[in-house]
């Protein structure tokens, strides 16, 4: 969820402090800049893992620190998954096979590792995807799929096991 | 005592006969065929000089005497059927098994085609004919697996199976990652050892997990899908560098067979695990996680092939038959 707090120091701190009151797990701070915004304000990014009946706990525990929240939902889940790709990478456009899972504009490569033993041999790379949420990483998968088919590339995934 | 015929006297047939000459389990011997021979005595046949005539001259019995007079003589209680895989046929193991069913005998296969192509009508012959029909063998080898799923999570929902269900695929893997190896260096190896066949297709396509993975969809829901219903992607097409990328995360590259109901998944394929996983087997081992409600996960690992590993499979179909459903003598 995104979170904005007043540019004074201690803020933060008291801002986060809620969220392991209830049993919250934060797993990162993301600071945006964003000039439009006014003074002495800025917007933190807080991912994290909470049980979902406490959330309504938390919302009334930031609201009473004076917190603002500017967004809540499923967003604040950030999910990463390596996958293995073999073929001719750059024989099929490497850039074009990044660019459909980035312009979903819910799921990005964020991390690549390419090995190219030699010319007419084929190259292996690793992924690394960034998504939102399961099911918008699902479907980033789901993309991947089809480039992988369309360009006759083997896609290695990794094995996700019912719970 | 129990009787039983064997049908196919390769490296599975010669671990179960001599397993239950030396043993004394209460199973006699009293029928058997190769491909070119066969043998028949009431009494009992005498493995030793069996064995040891089809070692010296490749046939264990009279040549005028076919595997189907054996199946048709009906000297035994239950048949056992080991011969080899055919995955467009089935036969001829498909026409023996239906044969002895018919003939109201129990039946004990290791061979994966006539379960793979026609698992619904063979059980439903069975149950006919009120016998039984078993097939350990038939996947992860000495795995008791289908024994697990049967009786030992009886009651439970099955929500998935996952496994490592060919140890051909699983040594080149496992050298791949350890060694360096390309693909084509790590099959040559297998080969070398005898862990792959010259025509290594059947298990490095992914077909061999895939037949296994049908057998084991059926026993739990009895859903009849069939080869043609698997996803299949098999190892041929890796690289020694996609196991280096993979092992610099900590993790490696194993083919695992899938089958998950709720959301219609019924793959083999490549995948990416943490080192760790429990599936992360080595060399010619097999595994296999059973998912349920009550259970949880389970975990099964061992040894996916052998003459006397599989026969073990074998040998436990034949008592728990002896042991439930075969009275009197
Ligand atoms: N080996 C394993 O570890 C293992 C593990 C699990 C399952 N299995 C399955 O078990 C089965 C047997 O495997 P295996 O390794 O023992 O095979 P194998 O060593 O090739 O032996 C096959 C045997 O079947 C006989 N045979 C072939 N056609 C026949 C016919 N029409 N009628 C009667 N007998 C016939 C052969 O006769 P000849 O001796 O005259 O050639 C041979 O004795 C296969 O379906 C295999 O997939 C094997």
């Amino acid at each position: 969820m995104k979170i904005e707090v007043k540019d004074a120091p201690g803020q933060l701190v008291a801002a986060l402090k809620p969220i392991s009151d209830v049993g919250g797990n934060i797993m990162a701070v993301i600071h945006e800049w964003d000039p439009t915004l006014r003074p002495k304000t800025r917007i933190v990014q807080v991912v994290l893992d909470i049980p979902e009946e406490r959330l309504d706990g938390l919302i009334a525990a930031l609201k009473a620190a004076g917190v603002t929240i500017l967004r809540l939902g499923e967003e604040r889940l950030l999910l990463k998954r390596s996958v293995i790709m073999i073929g001719h990478l750059m024989h099929t456009d490497l850039s074009d096979t990044v660019s459909q899972i980035d312009r979903t504009g819910y799921a990005e490569v964020v991390e690549m590792h390419l090995t190219m033993p030699g010319i007419a041999q084929r190259s292996s790379a690793l992924f690394t995807i960034s998504a939102t949420n399961r099911a918008h990483m699902d479907e980033a998968m789901k993309v991947l799929r089809a480039v992988a088919k369309k360009k006759d590339l083997l896609l290695v995934e990794p094995l996700e096991e019912v719970a | 005592m129990m009787r039983v015929a064997i049908l196919g006297l390769g490296s599975v047939g010669r671990g179960v006969a001599s397993m239950l000459a030396k043993k004394g389990l209460g199973i006699t011997i009293t029928g058997i065929a190769d491909s070119k021979s066969g043998a028949c005595d009431p009494a009992g046949l005498d493995v030793a000089a069996v064995l040891e005539k089809k070692a010296k001259t490749g046939l264990c019995g009279d040549p005028a005497v076919t595997a189907r007079a054996v199946v048709e003589g009906g000297e035994y209680d239950v048949l056992v059927e080991v011969t080899p895989t055919d995955v467009k046929t089935a036969e001829p193991a498909l026409t023996h098994i239906r044969t002895a069913l018919s003939m109201g005998k129990h039946v004990v296969t290791s061979n994966k085609g006539p379960m793979a192509l026609h698992f619904r009508d063979l059980t439903a012959l069975a149950e006919e004919h009120g016998v039984q029909l078993r097939y350990e063998a038939t996947v992860c080898g000495a795995i008791p697996i289908i024994q697990t799923l049967q009786h030992g999570l009886a009651g439970n929902t099955v929500h998935a199976i996952y496994g490592v269900m060919n140890g051909t695929c699983n040594y080149i893997l496992t050298r791949m990652a350890d060694e360096g190896l390309t693909y084509e260096q790590a099959l040559a190896e297998a080969r070398e050892l005898g862990y792959a066949e010259a025509d290594p297709t059947f298990d490095v396509k992914g077909i061999d997990a895939a037949l296994k993975l049908v057998i084991l969809a059926n026993t739990v829901w009895n859903n009849g899908v069939t080869l043609k219903d698997v996803e299949c992607t098999g190892i041929d097409l890796l690289t020694a560098e996609a196991l280096t990328l993979a092992g610099r995360q900590n993790c490696t590259i194993r083919l695992i067979g899938e089958v998950v109901p709720e959301k219609g998944l019924l793959r083999v394929s490549p995948r990416i695990l943490p080192k760790k996983h429990p599936l992360v087997v080595r060399d010619t081992l097999n595994a296999v996680t059973v998912v349920t409600d009550m259970a949880g996960a389970i975990t099964e690992v061992g040894k996916g092939a052998g003459s006397v590993e599989t026969a073990s499979a074998v040998i436990g179909d034949l008592l728990f038959i002896k042991n439930c459903h075969v009275t009197g003598h």
